[in-house]
């Protein structure tokens, strides 16, 4: 078939969503960022709810997530994105809200917040990019860090008896009533990014109904903080991150 | 009709940001102020206006949850006193950055530390000066008595859009704490505007609204801070608010704010019946601070006294706004106490006339 053949509307099979903007990414080649935002926008295209979506961008790799996302968005303080989402989706009972964030921002200083937030059964979606370091500031040592991983701050491998446990939030927020739905996926094959993308879906169509906090976990990976090739990380993650952090659906509404 | 009421100072602040129209509230309570919550939460507000209230995880959860229904064009306030509003510094900031409207009360409490639960006005840095990171400004209005808290409230709600800035009542343990008559404003209508720079959720007509603070490049962040700065100036020319006694004849002068400046008020009229001609000047808004006004009496009087139920900090804008013309001496308790107008009225003999 000749390359205009291919780019004719009848023989599309597959484009960009209108959901995402035009902007090149700024993420690393390979990083899973940009997969998670796909399966998000695709999501919010489907459903058709651009303009009843609201979203939050943490800090950390994705604190630029609105440049993406072709949707109202508030940029929140370092872990505090539950906060700020609390305060929308209370005043905005309508519209689907939602928060995008690292394990950083997550896991480390925005615990109190994600955990109530979870508590208190708010609903709207958190999703929670498990990376097991800090991307954004340098490759430092994140809750989520496995035991014995180097980091920039565990240059000799994480020590658990000194420097903690991997945290496993997921299974704590699945433990909690407020929570409705809590699943944790992945986004580096095609398989499992269809995967993620149905559990995007079913945690928008939830929030719909008023169920309760939706908690979408996506183990991804880090090519440059973990020093890998992307190839090589995506093995990397299948074989150390995903037996800790096992994909499948934790919680699931009755 | 007038609605009169004998109300306490907190309780009246949360009457008023029901009547003020107010969209939300969020709060975790701290002495000496929790009446504020207390009171919203008997009142249930979403069934009167639909006004939603929030009891949060900690400050830094309350101001942040402010700053996100504040990003959607909403009437959202929170309040706090001192160790609580340590806690709101980077939410403050944040707004101050992301230009956003709300509302901050400080119950203020004497510090350092958790200090202690008696009133005092050892935060005015913290409220005029910063107290987050950055170049930011607060407005800050600064109530005497619980009738000023009230229309500070609606006054300040009014402020913080015509402006997109938080703005923060300071008060203190006395006037949350005591009871006064006050007249209520009338029920105000909660707000129906969309807002252009809210996120309200993306129309097919227009770009998505992005509300954040982040300029990554220094050109971008700089003229960020050139818009603050002009909005600042704007600011101090327009909202300077003042209240002035016995000032025309004035040989001395007391500044004084706050429940301070009642205080102050007593030791002025012990000192004019022993014939001491002296005035109060009482700052309204402590930023934007009464400079001109106070630059003026000072070309006039022979020394002044800037009394604070704290160490020493509002002198420094006295000063600044003397600039060298007169006299400036600080009186002031500190940790919880407060002075008598005995005492006030000997500091400025000891410290002013004496001095
Ligand atoms: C209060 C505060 N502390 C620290 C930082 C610095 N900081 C920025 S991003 C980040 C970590 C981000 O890691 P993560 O949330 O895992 O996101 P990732 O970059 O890995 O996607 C830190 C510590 C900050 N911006 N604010
Ligand atoms: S630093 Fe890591 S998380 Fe950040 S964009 Fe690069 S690969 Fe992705
Ligand atoms: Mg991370």
């Amino acid at each position: 078939m000749a390359e205009n053949n291919i780019i004719s509307p009848e023989n599309l099979v597959y484009e960009k969503t209108s959901v995402l903007t035009d902007r090149v990414l700024h993420y690393c080649p390979g990083c899973g960022h940009g997969t998670a935002h796909r399966m998000l926008a695709e999501v919010v295209d489907e459903l058709g709810i651009q303009g009843d979506t609201i979203g939050v961008a943490p800090v950390g790799c994705s604190v630029l997530a609105y440049y993406y996302f072709d949707v109202d968005m508030q940029e929140a303080a370092h872990g505090r994105a539950p906060a700020v989402a609390t305060g929308i989706k209370r005043t905005m009972p309508e519209k689907y809200v939602f928060t995008y964030q690292g394990d950083g921002d997550l896991a480390a200083i925005g615990t109190a917040e994600t955990l109530h937030a979870c508590n208190r059964g708010e609903n709207f979606l958190i999703v929670f990019i498990n990376n097991g370091i800090y991307g954004m500031t340098g490759g430092q040592m994140a809750p989520t860090t496995l035991p014995g991983m180097k980091s920039s701050t565990s240059p000799y491998g994480r020590d658990v008896v000194t420097m903690g446990n991997p945290l496993k939030m997921t299974e704590l927020v699945a433990e909690l009533p407020g929570t409705c739905f809590v699943t944790r996926q992945s986004v580096h094959t095609p398989a499992n990014a269809r995967k993620t993308k149905r559990a995007l879906k079913k945690a928008m169509e939830y929030q719909k109904q008023n169920k309760g906090t939706c908690f979408v976990e996506i183990v991804s990976n880090c090519p440059s903080g973990w020093k890998m090739t992307p190839a090589e990380s995506n093995k990397w993650m299948e074989e150390n991150m995903f037996p800790y952090y096992p994909l499948g659906d934790i919680k699931v509404p009755s | 009709m007038k609605d009169l009421r004998l109300m306490k100072g907190n309780e009246a602040m949360a009457e008023a940001a029901i009547r003020a129209g107010a969209d939300a509230y969020f709060g975790y309570p701290i002495t000496p102020q929790s009446e504020v919550i207390e009171y919203l939460m008997r009142e249930n507000p979403a069934e009167r206006t639909g006004m939603q209230v929030l009891q949060a995880e900690s400050e830094v959860a309350a101001i942040n949850m402010v700053y996100g229904a504040a990003g959607c064009g909403k009437r959202a306030m929170t309040t706090s006193s001192s160790p609580g509003v340590s806690l709101m510094a980077e939410g403050l900031s944040y707004i101050a950055g992301a230009e956003l409207p709300c509302l901050v009360v400080n119950v203020v409490r004497g510090g350092p530390g958790l200090g202690t639960i008696q009133p005092s006005q050892s935060d005015y840095f913290q409220a005029v000066k910063g107290g987050g990171h950055g170049d930011y400004k607060l407005i800050v209005l600064a109530p005497a008595t619980v009738q000023e808290s009230v229309d500070y409230v609606k006054l300040g709600f009014e402020l913080a859009f015509k402006y997109r800035n938080p703005v923060m009542i300071l008060s203190d343990g006395i006037i949350g704490q005591m009871m006064e008559k006050v007249e209520l404003f009338e029920q105000q209508p909660r707000l129906t505007e969309e807002f252009s720079w809210a996120t309200v959720g993306k129309k097919p007509d227009r770009d998505s609204v992005i509300v954040t603070s982040l300029q990554l490049q220094s050109e971008e962040q700089e003229k960020v801070n050139l818009r603050l700065q002009a909005k600042y100036r704007e600011v101090e020319k327009n909202e300077v608010r003042f209240e002035s006694y016995e000032c025309d004849d004035a040989e001395y002068l007391f500044v004084a704010f706050g429940s301070c400046a009642r205080i102050t008020r007593k030791a002025m009229e012990m000192a004019r019946g022993k014939g001491i001609r002296v005035g109060l000047l009482r700052p309204q808004t402590v930023y934007p601070f009464p400079y001109d006004a106070i630059n003026k009496l000072a070309g006039q009087v022979k020394g002044i006294l800037s009394v604070e139920m704290n160490a020493g900090q509002m002198v420094e804008d006295v000063r600044l706004a003397v600039n060298g013309k007169t006299t400036v001496k600080h009186f002031g308790r500190f940790g919880g106490m407060i002075p008598s107008p005995a005492e006030i009225l000997n500091a400025l003999e000891q410290k002013i006339i004496g001095g």
